[in-house]
């Protein structure tokens, strides 16, 4: 019992830290260190109140496996995003291709 | 009602029941994290897009509304594993009190969301409907924001009511003696439901509370 | 003078057809075989009604002018052609009832995991159907099975909400399906079934279970977002509001490139059943055969993006996805091999469900090296949207998946049912469905090919040679297919007794009796060797 109110200490001392944090601007560490610190949360929650700590090897694969899962469709669709607006051909394409088409060894 | 002396039919042993619950609800737990990944995939993609428009958007909440909620529900997780623990031990009692506490926090919670709610409805935030609340830049897109607050903690908020109502139903066959040291299997699943919809909440505080805090 | 009623106990227990009669016994049982024989009688109805549209939409082409369908009422034809097969019969058909049936049986255990969720998915499944079929009467859905945005969230002025709300509950029998299989197959072998001691059949219907487990839920999301975007007029998937149309695709596609092979993972499991068991040898290489499964599974998460690359997905990402559609080969071809090898040297009988999974090879071979061509960019974008896909899909779908699932139902037929089916009838009805499907199909990739768009009422004049032979090849195929309802329909009730094994088959499902008893066995198998141990036939050694 005092165990699991120690981990629910932990939880709440994260929580004041991700609200107090967010007040300061970090530039583009905001983000990273939020999310870190949830995921901190969660990773308390999920060994020890859901008792992944102690669970077989299944349990953790099962999580594992939905995690896993989801970090190739954000790999994928933001892979996408991030890539769509570079053009396929560097500048000055068209003109490298003319002049090649050009020359006397053709 | 008394607690079984044999498992199910199908089932060899207490221990093989036990797995094939347990297993289960994590199997269950991965679609969920699927469930809510897509909507999160989508969120990512456009506060990569529309920056500035996640910033002025997530202000739009109260960030110590989400924190007193945050603590809300890890309160909330903290009873649950409490409940599980008197099953574990075969105190009946002590099950019924833990998950009542559970239910009356999540019940807190749902109130304080309900609250929320009120506060944007009121202040014409709430797009699809009525979204003039809002009239500085990036019109568009600050509503693009509001459309995934809302469907996201809407979704949670769906989870919590089923949580509760399971919750109440295994409140009511533990104060009818259902569960014993060896056959809970209910109320560890039901745990980690409950113990899985807080997680969804731990990562929703941050992103649709705490984008624009700093500014 | 009649007996007490405790002499007249019987020897062994009753089957489970015969285990309790009147609708509750059926409605509300927890049995995994009633309930796979309730999710038999309802996917051969969907299976009817998708076929019922196809051949509207074959008659209505057999001419390049309109003459029997409109364009909007051919939209909504081919539209509910694609929703009934996919998700009303495709995804649950193998996994559904075979799977049903037999993973229970083939882990020698009483019942699946969780017996009340099995039936909770059949209703879930009946609802949803209830829900699409009613979408249907109402006047149907026109944006193609894929609900592409925008056209189905601003502009279609077609039931789309209904058949979503239908789908998306369908999804979720989907989902408790998958979960109950994975947990059997964890959980519940009998004792000494190690992982390596499973039949092919189970590692075909696990993995197929990850999918359904790890991909529906992204469909069910997806939905209820363009949903919401319909019902609401929020600019989810709007460019104009700010959102993506193509972000629509990567979330449809993330469930629906796994999802086809939700479709035919079961069927290359039943295949391995066949081939091993009627050429009565061992299935060569085993363990990769087993692992093709799973790497299929995995590798389908990786690929979806090929059916974007036309559609305005960034071309680094789209290089990745054709590099990885091609690695999905590998899988499969270990597997086309390793039933050649199989074959090679065993004492191969042809019985009907033989045929069907020879059949299955070639079908299989050709719809899978066409989709080489479309993991291609390059030759991809030529024929996108065109009858190539259409064939290149149907030869995966239909030559591959209904041949499998048709094999596999003659192969358990026996074990199913009690009785044997009339063996000329099947042979003569394969044969027709071979027939009937090649020249339905293959016409298409010439179709294709040369430029004929899919999803049109109307085409050129200079294509009607080969859709007249596409039509009549359909029409052959009808025949193929109702053929089957007839004569496996008349032996449920009037075929020859069937003894427990009648195919000299391993595998624990026919180690009891045709058809099992409620409780599948009357005691705990236990394993003790390899399954696919087939016993050396006498007349082989002499």
């Amino acid at each position: 019992m005092r165990f699991y109110a120690g981990i629910f200490g932990a939880l709440l001392v994260l929580t004041a830290l991700t609200t107090g944090v967010a007040e300061i601007d970090l530039g583009a560490l905001n983000s990273p260190v939020a999310m870190l610190i949830a995921a901190a949360k969660a990773t308390l929650v999920a060994l020890f109140f859901m008792h992944l700590r102690w669970s077989g090897y299944r349990m953790r694969f099962a999580a594992a496996a939905g995690l896993l899962w989801l970090s190739l469709m954000f790999a994928f669709v933001l892979g996408d995003m991030a890539t769509r607006n570079i053009p396929a051909q560097p500048a000055g394409w068209n003109e490298a291709a003319a002049s090649a088409a050009r020359s006397p060894l053709k | 009602m008394s607690s079984n002396v044999y498992p199910a039919a199908h089932f060899r042993s207490f221990d093989q029941q036990h797995e094939a619950s347990e297993l289960g609800m994590w199997g269950f737990l991965c679609t969920e994290i699927l469930f809510f990944g897509g909507v999160l995939c989508g969120y990512t993609m456009y506060r990569l897009l529309y920056p500035q428009a996640w910033v002025h958007g997530s202000e739009l909440n109260s960030l110590w509304l989400g924190a007193a909620m945050t603590v809300v529900l890890l309160a909330s997780s903290l009873t649950m594993a409490l409940a599980v623990r008197a099953a574990q031990l075969g105190q009946s009692k002590a099950i019924v009190v833990f998950l009542a506490a559970t239910i009356a926090l999540g019940v807190v919670f749902l109130a304080l969301k309900g609250f929320e709610y009120y506060g944007h409805w009121v202040h014409h935030l709430v797009p699809g409907f009525n979204f003039s609340g809002y009239q500085a830049p990036d019109h568009p897109q600050v509503a693009l924001f509001v459309v995934f607050y809302f469907f996201l903690t809407l979704l949670h908020a769906v989870h919590m009511i089923i949580g509760v109502g399971v919750l109440s139903v295994i409140a009511i066959l533990a104060h009818r003696n259902r569960f014993s040291a060896i056959d809970h299997g209910p109320v560890e699943i039901a745990g980690l439901y409950w113990h899985f919809v807080d997680i969804v909440w731990l990562f929703l505080f941050p992103l649709l509370y705490l984008v624009g805090a700093h500014q | 003078m009649t007996q007490p009623e405790w002499i007249a106990e019987p020897q062994s227990p009753p089957s489970y057809l015969n285990d309790g009669y009147g609708w509750r016994s059926w409605f509300l049982t927890t049995d995994h075989k009633r309930i796979a024989l309730l999710y038999l009688l309802s996917i051969t109805g969907f299976f009817f009604l998708g076929g019922f549209f196809a051949m509207m939409i074959r008659l209505e082409l057999l001419t390049p002018q309109p003459d029997l369908l409109q364009s909007d009422t051919y939209n909504r034809f081919f539209t509910m052609h694609g929703v009934i097969m996919v998700w009303f019969f495709l995804i649950p058909s193998i996994p559904t009832v075979l799977g049903n049936f037999l993973v229970p049986l083939m882990v020698g255990a009483k019942d699946l995991a969780f017996p009340r969720l099995n039936l909770l998915s059949w209703y879930l499944f009946m609802i949803g159907g209830i829900v699409a079929f009613s979408a249907i009467v109402i006047g149907g859905v026109d944006t193609g099975w894929t609900f592409y945005t925008p056209y189905s969230t601003t502009y279609s002025n077609s039931h789309v909400l209904w058949m979503a709300l239908g789908i998306f509950i369908a999804g979720f029998s989907s989902i408790i399906t998958g979960l109950n299989f994975i947990i059997t197959i964890h959980t519940m072998r009998a004792p000494g079934l190690t992982w390596f001691r499973l039949p092919l059949f189970l590692w075909s219907t696990y993995s197929t279970s990850l999918i359904l487990v790890l991909a529906t839920p992204v469909l069910a999301i997806t939905l209820v977002l363009m949903g919401l975007e319909r019902a609401f007029g929020i600019g989810i998937f709007d460019p104009a509001l700010g959102g993506d149309p193509l972000l629509f695709q990567h979330l449809f596609w993330f469930y629906s490139h796994p999802a086809v092979y939700i479709m035919i993972l079961p069927g290359l499991g039943v295949e391995s059943e066949l081939i091993s068991t009627f050429s009565r040898r061992n299935v060569f290489g085993y363990r990769y055969v087993a692992m093709a499964s799973v790497a299929i599974a995995v590798f389908s998460f990786l690929v979806w993006g090929h059916h974007l690359f036309v559609a305005g997905q960034s071309v680094y990402i789209a290089l990745a996805f054709s590099f990885l559609s091609y690695l999905i080969a590998i899988p499969s071809a270990i597997k086309i091999f390793n039933w050649m090898a199989t074959l090679y040297g065993g004492s191969i009988s042809f019985e009907t469900p033989m045929l069907y999974a020879l059949f299955f090879i070639g079908l299989f071979t050709i719809g899978g090296l066409t989709g080489l061509f479309l993991a291609a960019l390059g030759i991809d974008v030529h024929v996108t949207d065109t009858y190539f896909v259409v064939a290149h899909f149907h030869y995966i779908m239909v030559g591959g998946m209904v041949v499998a699932y048709l094999g596999g139902m003659h192969f358990w037929w026996p074990k199913i049912s009690g009785r044997m089916y009339p063996e000329r009838f099947g042979q003569v009805s394969a044969f027709l469905i071979f027939i009937g499907f090649n020249l339905t199909f293959f016409p298409q990739f010439i179709l294709g090919y040369l430029g004929m768009p899919r999803r049109y009422h109307t085409y050129a004049e200079g294509f009607q040679t080969l859709n007249v032979m596409s039509t009549a090849g359909a029409s052959i195929l009808a025949v193929g297919y109702v053929l089957p309802l007839f004569y496996l329909g008349w032996s449920f009730f009037r075929g020859p007794l069937a003894p427990a094994n009648p195919w000299g088959a391993t595998g624990l499902e026919w180690k009891t009796a045709s058809p099992p008893p409620t409780e599948n066995f009357e005691e705990t198998p236990v394993v003790t060797e390899e399954t696919y141990r087939f016993p050396v036939r006498e007349e082989m050694l002499v």
